[in-house]
């Protein structure tokens, strides 16, 4: 039990995926103009991440028994691929509201590096022989980078009003203020168990 | 045939500074941040990601007309996918030191969406060379900017240039230029500065180009132009 709880701080806080890991960076700045859209799109995130932890943990013994290794980015990225096809197909049919708010980024989800890092790490990094940690693992994550993007939107919402310099506007801005998050998340490097 | 040969080659400049990957289409954000520790491993990651966009650029453009549009991103994933293999394997290989630092990020060059986004708006509606050229294009400036933001972080947070340590920085280098916070901050801040220069000098071309456009058109309103501007020169002159 004290594993799971070490391995959910770390994943959430102290390694978080975009603030610290910089992974799934592109929908980090690209979704998070709205608190809601950056919600929805953290929970597809999230869920996501907790199934194809499970499948790709799966799929890493059939590699490891055959001996291809080496073809596991490959393999890793067609099963997330085929996932969020169904993910997509998913939303669009039970919240056609949230499909649009998603819009592009949805599918984009197949090229948002956290997830395949998550999938590739919990081989590589994390190493465990127990499916139960991977999962809890690529769950943790997932809620990471929804606890990320959400102070990230929080911010820009209010920045709407600001008055920013021109050449500020946009994205250096929301870099800047994703730079003032990270370094508050810097602090949580200093936990150790 | 001239025009089919500026047709070819104006992927290749536009991608380097007016459709910069990393600050206009802020496309493959992550290793930007990720690999910019230092300025050496920045040029590597750009040149690995510029080796697989050529040669997935070529692949996709070659099979354009065969994958169908309903299946297209798994196709496009599938050849990406191969090339950043390739890249993995070699850089195990011969370069293993280098492999130890990048690590994780050498396998995720396949979700990196650079390569994605020109399949998709560039190399799957363009014929071969355009693409080959847009690939290098876009790679190379991609490279640029990577080793422009590690040799800014690197100088600031470890105070040494390509590897190599510079003596009055020992004493003032700032960690967090090196830590993820600072990552995001230069990036930041050299947007603007690319915001900066990039859009001043896109205006004075562009005004360039209409002034020419005009006299070529309409003679009397250019002469009455550069009589107006004249005239105002004579005025900041008299001011002075």
């Amino acid at each position: 039990m004290p594993y799971v709880m070490l391995l959910i701080i770390n994943a959430v806080f102290v390694n978080n995926f975009v603030l610290s890991r910089f992974l799934g960076i592109c929908p980090f700045l690209g979704v998070s103009r709205k608190t809601d859209t950056a919600l929805g799109m953290g929970f597809a995130v999230i869920f996501v991440m907790g199934v194809a932890s499970v499948i790709t943990y799966a799929l890493n013994l059939a590699l490891v028994a055959a001996g291809i290794e080496y073809l596991r980015t490959i393999a890793f990225i067609l099963v997330i691929a085929c996932l969020i096809q169904l993910v997509e197909i998913f939303v669009k049919k039970f919240s056609p509201s949230l499909y649009s708010a998603l819009g592009v980024y949805l599918p984009l989800i197949t090229t948002n590096c956290a997830v395949l890092g998550v999938a590739i790490m919990n081989v590589t990094e994390l190493a465990t022989t127990n499916v139960l940690y991977s999962f809890i693992n690529g769950v943790a994550s997932g809620v990471g980078f929804t606890i990320a993007i959400l102070i990230l939107a929080g911010i820009r919402e209010k920045m709407e009003v600001a008055d920013i310099p021109e050449r500020f506007k946009g994205f250096p801005i929301t870099l800047t203020a994703a730079s003032l998050i990270a370094m508050a998340f810097a602090a949580f490097s200093g936990l150790t168990f | 045939m001239k025009r089919n040969i500026r047709d070819t080659f104006e992927p290749l400049t536009s991608g380097v500074i007016k459709n910069n990957a990393t600050f206009r289409l802020v496309l493959g954000t992550c290793p930007t941040l990720a690999v910019t520790t230092a300025a050496l491993n920045g040029l590597y990651m750009g040149l690995a990601t510029t080796f697989v966009l050529v040669c997935s650029n070529a692949i996709i453009s070659l099979l354009r007309k065969i994958i169908p549009r309903k299946v297209r991103i798994p196709a496009y994933i599938l050849v990406i996918a191969t090339f950043s293999t390739i890249v993995e394997m070699v850089m195990r290989k011969f370069l293993p030191d280098l492999y130890e630092v990048m690590g994780l990020f050498i396998a995720l060059i396949v979700v990196n969406c650079i390569l994605l986004a020109r399949a998709e708006s560039f190399s799957s509606l363009n014929p071969l060379l355009p693409s080959v050229m847009d690939g290098l294009g876009i790679g190379l400036g991609f490279t640029m900017s990577l080793t422009l933001l590690g040799l800014v972080r690197e100088f600031f947070g470890a105070g040494s240039f390509f590897g190599l340590t510079v003596g009055f920085m020992q004493n003032l280098k700032m960690t967090v230029f090196i830590l993820p916070a600072g990552g995001f901050m230069v990036y930041g801040l050299m947007m603007v500065l690319y915001n900066l220069v990039v859009g001043e000098l896109e205006k004075k071309i562009e005004a360039y180009k209409n002034r020419k456009y005009i006299a070529l058109t309409n003679p009397l309103l250019a002469e009455q132009e550069e009589a107006e501007q004249a005239r105002r020169r004579g005025l900041f002159g008299g001011n002075k």
